[in-house]
C-alpha cells in the first residue's frame, strides 16, 4: 500500500513498537502533517521555538567570533592575505565612502541653514557640521556603505568557496581556513574603517564648508575657525574607535554569514543578505551602546 | 613499523546528522601502498567517510588510526602532522579561483612547508607537466581551463607535496568517457609514483575497476562487501551485483521521502 508520504514499511519503521503499525496508528501518521501545522499555529511554541533558535544563533556566532579572534592572535600569520584585504578593504572602498560623507557633509549643512536661521543661529553651522560627521555621520555612514560594499563582498566569496568545497580543500592543503580565510579578513577591517573614517570626517567637513562659503556665502576663514573652536579630541577618537568596532562587525558577520552557508547558489545568496542586514543592525545598535559609553557624562 | 600495521583503519565509525544515521559502524583496513575503492550509491556517506579520516567532520563514535595512531579528535600541531599526510582530489576539483593555477598546486608547498615562491613554482610546473600539461598552464587561472584540466590540475595539486595518503572524491564525475579514462591513468601512474597509499570513492564502476587493487561496497552505512576487485564480478552479493550492473530492481531499493 502506498501512503502520501512513502509507504506501510516505512510507516512500520517509524512506529514505536515491532508490531504491525494498526488501522488507528496508520490513521494518525497519515493526518501527521495536519498535527504538525496545528504545532506550528501554537503561538507558544512558535515563540519558544524562536527564542530556542535565537538563543543557539547567537552560542554559534560567539563561538565563531572567539575561535576567529583567538587565530589572529596565534601564527602563523598571512601578510599577503592581510595585506590584500587591506587594499580591497580600505583603498577600494575609498569612492563610495568619500562620495558618501561629501553629500552628507553638503546636506547637513544646507538643512541646518534652513533650520538654525529661523532663530538666527548660522554662526553655530560649522560647529554642528564638524560634531555631526566626527562623532555620528561620519562612522555610521561609513560604516553602512562599507557594510553593502564589503559585507555582501566577503560573504559571497566565502560562500561560495564552501559550496565548492574550496574551504575543505584548504584544510587537505594542511591550512588552517580561521587562520587564512577569516583573520586576515578581520585584522584589516578593524584597522581599516578607523583610517577610512579619518578620510571620511575629512572630506564630509569639507562638503560643509564649500555649501556654506560657495552657496550660503560663509567666510571661509571664518568657517574653518568655527570649526575647529568646539571640536575636541574626543570627538574624533570616539568616531574612530566606533569605526574599528564597525569594522570587525562587519568582516565578521561577512566572514560568518559566508563560512557557514550552505546549498548552493540560494545559500550563497541567503548568506550574502544576511551578512548586510546583520551587519547594518549591529552597527546601528553597537553605535547607540557605543555614544553612550563614550558621552556618558555629558 | 611492521608492515602488518594498516595504513589506514576503521572500526565502528558513526556519523549522524539530526536523525539521519549516514554511518552505523563502518570498518575498513587500507594497506600501506594499497589502492581501495569504495563503492555506493549517492548518499550512502562516502564524501562524509573522507571527511570523518581528514577531521573536516567529527565522527560520533568508532575509531581511526592512521599509521596505528588514533586520528580523532586531534587538535594543534598533532592535527597539522596529521593533515601534512594527506593530498586529496575533489569532485568539483575545488580550485582556489583567485589563484593562478601554479599557485593553486603550490599551495601546500608554499603556505604549509614554507617553501620559496620561486622554487615552489618550479614544482609546480614539474608536477603540471607529470599530469600532461605544459608550463604556460601555470599561467592561467582555473576559470579559463576545461573540466578534464581542472581535474588534472586538481591531480597536480594533490600529489604536489608527495603525500603519504591520497584521496580521490569521484574522480572521474562530469568528465566524458576518454577523459575519464585519461585521468584514471593519471591516477594509477602518480600514485604508483609517490608510492601512496589511496581511498578513492566512486560510483563509476569503471574508473574503480582501473584504479583499485580492493573494492569495497558502502551501503546504509556500512561495508557490506569488500575483496579484490577480480572478485566483483562473482561476489555471490546481490547488492554487489545489482549495483555493479547498474540495475533497477533488486535488494537496493531508492530513499522514498519518510515523515
Amino acid at each position: 500500500m502506498t501512503l502520501p508520504y512513502g509507504t506501510v514499511s516505512d510507516v512500520a519503521c517509524l512506529a514505536p513498537t515491532l508490531t504491525p503499525p494498526s488501522p488507528l496508528d496508520t490513521l494518525r501518521l497519515l493526518l501527521l502533517p495536519s498535527h504538525r501545522l496545528v504545532q506550528i499555529m501554537n503561538p507558544f511554541a512558535l515563540i519558544g521555538r524562536t527564542f530556542l533558535e535565537f538563543l543557539s544563533a547567537t552560542g554559534r556566532l560567539a563561538w565563531f567570533a572567539g575561535t576567529s579572534v583567538m587565530h589572529c592572535f596565534r601564527p602563523p600569520f598571512y601578510f599577503r592575505q592581510i595585506g590584500r584585504q587591506v587594499v580591497d578593504i580600505g583603498y577600494f572602498s575609498l569612492p563610495v565612502v568619500g562620495l558618501t560623507a561629501l553629500f552628507t557633509g553638503m546636506v547637513l549643512a544646507l538643512q541646518s541653514h534652513s533650520g538654525f536661521s529661523r532663530f538666527d543661529a548660522e554662526s553655530a553651522i560649522p560647529t554642528v557640521v564638524v560634531l555631526s560627521i566626527t562623532r555620528e555621520l561620519g562612522p555610521v555612514m561609513a560604516g553602512l556603505m562599507v557594510a553593502g560594499r564589503i559585507g555582501a563582498a566577503i560573504a559571497a566569496e566565502l560562500g561560495t568557496m564552501r559550496v565548492t568545497e574550496q574551504i575543505d580543500a584548504l584544510t587537505t592543503l594542511s591550512t588552517n581556513p580561521y587562520k587564512y580565510l577569516i583573520a586576515p579578513r578581520l585584522i584589516a577591517g578593524t584597522l581599516v574603517m578607523p583610517v577610512l573614517v579619518l578620510v571620511a570626517d575629512i572630506i564630509g567637513v569639507f562638503g560643509g564648508f564649500l555649501v556654506c562659503v560657495y552657496r550660503l556665502q560663509f567666510n571661509a576663514a571664518n568657517y574653518i575657525s568655527q570649526s575647529w573652536q568646539y571640536l575636541e579630541h574626543r570627538d574624533v577618537a570616539s568616531g574612530l574607535w566606533k569605526a574599528a568596532v564597525f569594522g570587525f562587525i562587519i568582516t565578521l558577520m561577512g566572514c560568518y554569514n559566508g563560512f557557514n552557508s550552505k546549498g548552493g547558489a540560494q545559500g550563497v545568496g541567503a548568506a550574502t543578505t544576511n551578512a548586510v542586514v546583520t551587519a547594518s543592525i549591529l552597527i546601528l545598535v553597537s553605535n547607540y551602546l557605543l555614544t553612550g559609553l563614550f558621552f556618558a557624562d555629558k | 613499523m611492521s608492515d602488518a600495521v594498516p595504513k589506514i583503519q576503521i572500526h565502528g565509525l558513526k556519523k549522524s546528522f539530526g536523525d539521519k544515521h549516514v554511518l552505523r559502524g563502518l570498518d575498513l583496513s587500507i594497506g600501506k601502498a594499497e589502492s581501495v575503492v569504495v563503492i555506493g550509491g549517492s548518499g550512502t556517506g562516502k564524501s562524509v567517510l573522507l571527511k570523518c579520516i581528514l577531521g573536516i567532520l567529527e565522527p560520533d563514535a568508532g575509531s581511526i588510526k592512521i599509521d596505528g595512531v588514533e586520528a580523532t579528535k586531534l587538535s594543534g600541531s598533532a592535527r597539522d602532522a596529521h593533515l601534512a599526510k594527506f593530498g586529496m582530489l575533489f569532485q568539483g576539483s575545488a580550485l582556489f579561483d583567485s589563484l593562478p593555477v601554479w599557485h593553486n598546486v603550490a599551495f601546500k608547498l608554499i603556505q604549509a612547508q614554507g617553501m620559496p615562491r620561486k622554487q615552489a613554482k618550479e614544482r609546480a610546473i614539474a608536477t603540471l607537466a607529470s599530469v600532461g600539461l605544459s608550463p604556460a598552464v601555470g599561467d592561467l587561472m582555473p576559470v579559463e581551463l576545461s573540466g578534464g584540466m581542472q581535474k588534472r590540475v586538481a591531480l597536480a595539486r594533490a600529489i604536489a607535496a608527495k603525500p603519504e595518503i591520497i584521496f580521490f572524491d569521484e574522480p572521474t564525475t562530469g568528465l566524458d568517457p576518454i577523459m575519464a579514462d585519461v585521468i584514471n591513468e593519471l591516477i594509477v601512474k602518480c600514485v604508483r609514483e609517490v608510492g601512496a597509499t589511496a581511498l578513492s570513492i566512486t560510483h563509476d564502476m569503471a574508473s574503480a575497476r582501473k584504479i583499485s587493487d580492493r573494492i569495497a561496497m558502502l551501503h546504509e552505512g556500512r561495508i557490506i562487501w569488500q575483496g579484490p576487485k577480480g572478485d566483483i564480478d562473482h561476489s555471490g552479493n546481490p547488492y554487489v551485483d545489482q549495483f555493479i550492473h547498474g540495475r533497477a530492481e533488486g535488494p537496493i531499493r531508492m530513499q522514498v521521502k519518510r515523515f
